[in-house]
């Protein structure tokens, strides 16, 4: 296995040069265009994205994305941990839908175990990832006004998305990486003060909704950089597996919260928003409404959160409480294996997609019988909707690239895994 | 450096060089602009209105790492963004110093595997080690004011 | 859910007199074990004639020290006129198989079928770009086979920190 740091990724020597031979045109060979490097440091790729670009003049020919600088090895690490174990592993994944991670995971070792979650349980579940939601399309929203010149919008969704860390940091104890969603149920109960600050901050976000909004629409600048820029068809968008905002704003009425309802959707009332132009604008206004939406998906929830335990009582799968433990001999048994050889689902294979904040996040698990996973992929949002880069890029300016990079709303470390 | 007390109304002051080259050094230390992982996040959080670094002089992140002399290393760093970190931090001018914001960074965290340098100590000499995954926005602001201090304390006679 | 699969029961029977494909069902899941010849066969059929527009997921999975079949190819297809969604099987033998690129049925395909090739070494025959995605261009191994070390470097606690500390090369200045 080779150790050893690779010198050669990085500089376009001769031998990388043949490798991309048939992504660029003769052209560049040539020297009539310039190959330009863009990352993977670079303030505008959202992370350690690199994109290798040919331009002629300012206009991008032909835009190569290369990926891999973040690639950590979750997967392959997977294998070697417990399943309960591993889904410490899955908050790193995405690192703006950490709840959304685990719940797919979650939801995927259910489907494998036959597992039960209480209404209680499932509904907390729905408020806390719609909240996580919001917080990604917060920083999206901030960033990518950054990368267009609005500074001040990031000064300000990054107010909003401290109350929502805030709301993380009371349920489990931790900003950003909470595991507070496991196989079976949460880890614990939400604390009392719970719902008076989710609807502190439901009755809070709508105004400052329509500040952003107040910014941003009728701003010259911000319209002209966004209308008419990467323009997605519906045919494209289906042919490359595109979902999320993305395939919407492209007319692909599409949503798994709708169309396979998981974790008790089916009991809210909201729509998925939709829009037919396929610009940087359109995915901006889909964003945006999806942030109304799930302000009243939590609201809903909240109203009809039922009382009841928030754990499955399959003591074969989840751990018993700890009250249990000085009372019960085989609440102790129970524990202990569990905690120690964890559980074993039975021989077979599951895969379940949810909508994460940028798409269809799907969690494919193959169990041999025993206590570890045998095989996980993650299928990854911005993984595919990054395909379609270069498709979006060709023909426009450099400066149009920086838009449309953070229109795709890519995290990297959704992509490398 | 108590220049107020010194000052009077001489318009005057007498220090050593070493004290007034280290405050030149401590008070204007521009971070590069990169961000890995999930770090990254924190450490814009750390930036915006709710923490806001531009108390302790650090709100200007250079994109380029000819401007910067201060390399935070916000993320899990893999054998394949490795030589790019290195050559990032050859490319600083000196003085320079390296913080590691982060478990991943500092010793790879949860992931103990073959895609990841175990601890980002291998590329970069670091100079401070930020501990959480990810570390609280005040756990990065006090590395980075113990970097300060560190770079307070630093001798002439050291590197002169 | 009844409903639900009873439309896929459909296609199903559909696809099973048209290849000879057999059926798998775990958890109201169904999959279908698809020849190494047919699967590009299959997937047009499946886009053109039941309506399965996206390619939901494409992986792989290893049975080492097994050979025959050594890699499960995976694929899960969406519809979503229909609201339902297939997944297929393809299993391929031995240390170097090759499977045939359905990138000319779903475009997204590329990018899954270059991760197959760099994680488990599985030729992608007649792919537009195969290169390595996620690892450098120049390493060496598949890491996702199960052969493959997971890279585990041992921990530093109080009673080994020195030994551990004299070896680790520290970077200079």
């Amino acid at each position: 296995m080779s150790t050893e740091i690779s010198r050669t990724s990085l500089n376009l020597e001769p031998a990388a040069l043949d490798e991309i031979k048939h992504l660029i045109s003769n052209r560049a060979i040539e020297g009539e265009t310039v190959l330009l490097n863009m990352g993977p440091q670079h303030p505008a790729t959202h992370g350690v994205l690199r994109l290798l670009l040919e331009l002629d003049g300012e206009v991008v020919v032909n835009c190569i994305p290369d990926i891999g600088f973040l690639h950590t090895g979750i997967e392959k690490n997977m294998e070697a941990k417990t399943y309960v174990q591993a889904e410490v592993m899955t908050d790193r994944l995405d690192y703006l839908n950490n709840i959304g991670n685990n719940l797919v995971y979650c939801l995927a070792i259910e489907k494998l175990t036959d597992l039960d979650v209480p209404p209680r349980a499932q509904a907390i579940r729905v408020i806390l990832t719609e909240l996580q939601r919001i917080s990604s399309h917060l920083v999206w929203l901030g960033t990518h006004c950054l990368d267009l010149g609005a500074m001040s919008l990031f000064l300000y969704t990054f107010r909003e998305r401290e109350f929502i860390l805030d709301i993380f940091e009371m349920v489990s104890g931790q900003r950003m990486m909470t595991t507070y969603l496991r196989p079976g149920g949460l880890w614990r109960d939400i604390p009392v003060e719970f719902e008076g600050t989710v609807r502190e901050f439901t009755g809070l976000l709508p105004r400052r909704i329509q500040q952003y909004d107040d910014l941003l629409e009728k701003n010259r600048l911000f319209l002209e950089r966004t209308k008419g820029i990467g323009v997605l068809s519906t045919e494209d968008a289906l042919s490359w597996g595109v979902t999320g905002p993305m395939a919407r704003a492209s007319g692909v009425d599409h949503d798994l919260r709708k169309s396979i309802p998981y974790s008790g959707y089916e009991l809210y009332e909201f729509i998925v928003p939709t829009h037919t132009d396929g610009d940087t604008y359109a995915r901006y206004l889909v964003r945006m409404e999806e942030l109304r939406q799930s302000l009243r998906i939590v609201e809903q929830a909240l109203d009809k959160l039922p009382l009841g335990p928030v754990r499955s009582n399959n003591r074969k799968y989840v751990p018993p409480p700890r009250s249990e433990l000085s009372t019960s001999m085989e609440a102790v048994i129970h524990h202990f294996k569990l905690w120690t050889e964890g559980f074993s689902p039975p021989k077979g294979s599951v895969y379940v997609g949810v909508e994460s904040p940028r798409g269809e996040l799907g969690c494919f698990i193959e169990s041999d019988g025993g206590p570890k996973p045998y095989r996980v992929h993650m299928r990854t949002p911005s993984f595919t909707n990054l395909q379609i880069l270069p498709l979006l890029a060709k023909g426009h300016l450099v400066a149009d690239l920086i838009a449309l990079i953070g229109t795709v709303d890519i995290v990297l470390g959704d992509i490398d895994r | 450096m108590g220049v107020e007390q010194k000052l009077g109304n001489l318009g005057v002051v007498t220090t050593k060089l070493e004290d007034l080259i280290n405050w030149g050094r401590y008070r204007s230390m521009y971070p590069l602009l990169m961000g890995i992982a999930c770090c990254a996040i924190e450490m814009m959080a750390a930036q915006a209105p709710h923490y806001d670094m531009s108390r302790f002089g650090m709100e200007l992140m250079r994109a380029s790492p000819r401007q910067s002399d201060l390399m935070i290393v916000a993320g899990r760093v893999t054998r394949k963004m490795a030589p790019v970190l290195r050559q990032l931090y050859e490319q600083m001018p000196d003085p320079k110093w390296v913080l590691s914001m982060g478990d991943c960074a500092s010793c790879s965290g949860v992931f103990n595997n073959y895609a990841l340098m175990q601890g980002v100590d291998e590329v970069v000499p670091v100079d401070v080690y930020v501990a959480g995954c990810p570390p609280r926005p005040e756990a990065l602001i006090h590395g980075v004011v113990t970097l300060h201090e560190m770079v307070r304390g630093e001798k002439l006679t050291d590197w002169a | 859910m009844t409903d639900k699969n009873e439309g896929l029961k459909e296609i199903v029977e559909a696809l099973q007199a048209r290849f000879d494909a057999d059926v798998y069902e775990f958890r109201s899941e169904t999959s279908l074990i698809v020849n190494l010849e047919q699967i590009v066969d299959v997937c047009q059929a499946l886009r053109d004639d039941f309506d399965f527009e996206i390619l939901a997921e494409q992986s792989a999975v290893d049975y080492w020290p097994q050979q025959s079949p050594r890699f499960h190819v995976v694929y899960q297809i969406r519809s979503l006129k229909r609201n339902l969604i297939i997944g297929l099987r393809v299993p391929v033998e031995g240390d170097a198989p090759t499977v045939p690129t359905i990138e000319g049925v779903y475009r997204n395909a590329n990018w899954f079928e270059r991760e197959i090739w760099d994680m488990f070494g599985i030729t992608i025959d007649g792919h537009s770009d195969q290169r390595r995605i996620l690892m450098p261009h120049d390493w060496e191994g598949h890491p996702l086979r199960k052969d493959y070390p997971l890279g585990y470097e041992e921990v530093q606690f109080t009673f080994n920190f020195d030994e551990i500390n004299d070896r680790k090369p520290y970077a200079k200045e």
